[in-house]
């Protein structure tokens, strides 16, 4: 009796761990699965057209006769609103991050840090909306102007920062009864040049016409506030980490708040905040729908190639975009050319998934041997 | 993650297959311009025929001839002919399709309504979109650089635009690609310097439609012929469809008089008089 009982509970346990093995594979089989198709739909493009028609030429016209497929233009696009999203969301994020572990009190910190995670539930469609009803026309009528104020609410404050610590690290040496007129004299000297160079630049920027407002420079600011809370979450965390021994072993050394966060805790969240960038990144290249709404999907390098306010194209609109006119029941290079471009995209999360696992673990590394 | 959802579909179709010879159930695929004909034709008949169910898509005419290739639809909603090569893959699959003309539609050029410009040649239209006229200047307007707007290369729209416009020429690397008629007009009536094109049914008091070539986009001058971007729109059937059906019956909704007045409530025109 207890003898079946025993081989009965034996059955159940090995049924259960091969139930979630099954559930392990199903997930890696999907990964493989989908690299195996993609791959094989893809390489018929090369064998058709060689690598240098794709990677050189900027030249798109899928639907012309005869088709050129030169996605040159298409992954300067890509990459410009990437970068654009980047420097976005990389100080925003790292600074909110910093904010909400460290500076803070407890309370708030338990109410914003859900508000910010709201941002990740939002629907990219709701964001592609907002950039496409709201932003651009907001940017069309008033671009100018918006980038001279965004200039100085950047720029004013942390130029002031600088100039405060420049100020007071330059008159160090000086005589200790003078210098603290002479580190008021610098800092009044060098606030002047600023508000100068700030009025130059503000003036620059309001005369700026913004033709078109589904642009390279819409879509880096939707994607930057959609990479936001995975930025923002993914480096809190890493801050948190850090432990609270080592910010007391550093109070305890006399550090002040900003030294403690600046050479004790962020060094030690490195490589947490680093892959936090990563991870913000993928969200950027990956994202869709924002782009094929409001990028303007005009497959051209601007001119220059920094030119924010031109229309773009990437590569995942694309790919969305020019799915259901190319021909997948004869599989002409028009087909292949998305799967081609679709490689390349998952060769370049795959990249970045790498580094930011290796930088990860890396960290893991460093932590156990410190113990 | 698109892939995921292509395999997923795949695997309903194959399963589709079976209930596809189900008489009491219609699928349209295609065309996002046709599309509110055949939605409106299917809510009309499915409150007639309570048992009958039809879903229409809009994926673009290529993909409704796409789907009714593989089998996985009985009517490609087309806002184009089949091309020779989706005639020669229907025929391979043993498909023999047949078209209805069931109305007509003009695409009309849109501007800013703040723009001052009424009127272009078909030739002007044709130079804005290769960027050889770059500035409303050129075409008695505002001194402001021409922002091009046109839809996805992925619509029958797109298409047939580039046949009755651009001929076979490349529009300028500029160009903004739009994924549907709303959003055409959408991006004309926010952008003052825009130029643009929607199908007439899409026109409203919030973008202003251009003549061209001295015609206004009218259900009169697409059907005397004079205006001239028009063209047909299409149901596309496999074979034609047996007489007394319910798949007849609801192709042939354009013939009544109901059917004339749901496409003009649409904005399209019809092709009967009643």
């Amino acid at each position: 009796m207890s003898d079946a009982a025993s081989r009965l509970r034996r059955l159940a346990a090995f049924l259960s761990k091969s139930l979630l093995l099954m559930a392990t594979a199903m997930s890696l089989v999907a990964v493989l699965l989908i690299i195996v198709y993609i791959a094989r739909d893809a390489i018929p493009f090369f064998k058709l057209h060689g690598l240098k028609e794709l990677f050189a030429s900027a030249a798109w016209f899928p639907s012309g006769t005869p088709p050129e497929f030169g996605a040159w233009a298409i992954f300067v696009g890509s990459a410009l609103v990437t970068a654009g999203a980047v420097v976005v969301a990389v100080p925003l994020g790292v600074a909110a991050a910093i904010a909400l572990s460290d500076i803070l009190p407890y309370r708030l910190r338990q109410a914003v840090k859900p508000v910010i995670e709201v941002l990740a539930a939002l629907p990219s469609v709701a964001y592609g909306f907002f950039a496409l009803v709201i932003f651009a026309p907001l940017l069309q009528q008033r671009g100018g102007s918006l980038l001279a104020v965004a200039a100085w609410l950047v720029l004013l404050p942390l130029g002031l920062l600088l100039i405060l610590i420049v100020s007071g690290a330059a008159t160090r040496s000086v005589r200790p009864d003078v210098a603290p007129a002479a580190r008021w004299i610098l800092a009044a000297a060098l606030a002047a040049i600023l508000l100068r160079g700030l009025l130059a630049l503000g003036s620059l920027l309001a005369s700026l016409t913004v033709a078109s407002g589904t642009n390279a420079l819409n879509v880096s600011v939707v994607l930057g506030v959609m990479a936001l809370p995975t930025i923002v979450s993914v480096a809190e965390d890493s801050l948190q980490a850090a432990g609270r021994e080592l910010r007391e072993g550093s109070y305890a050394l006399g550090a002040t708040r900003a030294e403690t966060l600046f050479k004790a805790v962020m060094p030690a969240a490195g490589s947490g905040i680093i892959a936090a960038v990563i991870l913000g990144v993928m969200r950027a290249i990956g994202e869709t729908m924002v782009v094929w709404m409001a990028s303007g999907n005009a497959a051209q390098v601007p001119q220059p190639w920094y030119n924010l306010l031109s229309p773009v194209r990437t590569l995942t609109a694309t790919i969305a975009g020019d799915m259901g006119e190319a021909d997948q029941v004869l599989g002409s290079s028009r087909y292949h050319v998305l799967f081609a471009l679709a490689l390349c995209l998952l060769v370049i999360s795959l990249l970045a998934n790498l580094g930011s696992e290796w930088i990860l673990r890396r960290k893991q590394r460093r932590l156990g041997g410190a113990k | 993650m698109k892939i995921a959802t292509i395999l997923l579909t795949l695997a309903l179709l194959a399963g589709g297959v079976g209930f596809a010879a189900d008489a009491n159930r219609i699928v349209v695929d295609g065309s996002t311009t046709v599309g509110p004909i055949a939605k409106a034709f299917a809510e009309y008949y499915m409150k007639l025929n309570p048992r009958v169910n039809i879903t229409v898509s809009e994926s673009g005419s290529g993909n409704g001839a796409k789907s009714l290739v593989n089998k996985s639809c009985q009517v490609a909603s087309m806002s184009r002919l089949l091309k020779l090569n989706e005639f020669e893959a229907a025929v391979h699959s043993e498909i023999l399709p047949v078209v209805h003309v069931v109305a007509l539609d003009g695409i009309a050029m849109v501007v800013h309504p703040g723009n001052p410009v009424a009127k272009l040649t078909l030739a002007q239209v044709k130079d804005a979109y290769l960027g050889k006229i770059r500035n409303w200047s050129q075409l008695g307007g505002p001194n402001a650089p021409i922002v091009i707007i046109s839809r996805d290369t992925n619509s029958g729209t797109y298409e047939t635009f580039e046949g009755k416009v651009m001929k076979g020429e490349k529009i300028v690397k500029n160009c903004e690609y739009v994924g549907s008629n709303g959003a055409i007009r959408q991006r004309v009536q926010s952008t003052p310097a825009a130029l643009g094109y929607v199908g007439i049914g899409f026109l409203d008091d919030t973008v202003k439609a251009l003549a061209v070539d001295n015609v206004m986009p009218t259900p009169e001058t697409v059907k005397n012929g004079s205006y001239p971007i028009a063209r047909p729109l299409y149901l596309v059937t496999n074979d034609y469809p047996k007489m007394g059906s319910h798949l007849y019956r609801y192709v042939n909704l354009y013939l009544s008089k109901k059917g004339q007045s749901m496409i003009e409530e649409i904005g399209f025109i019809p092709v009967t008089s009643y």
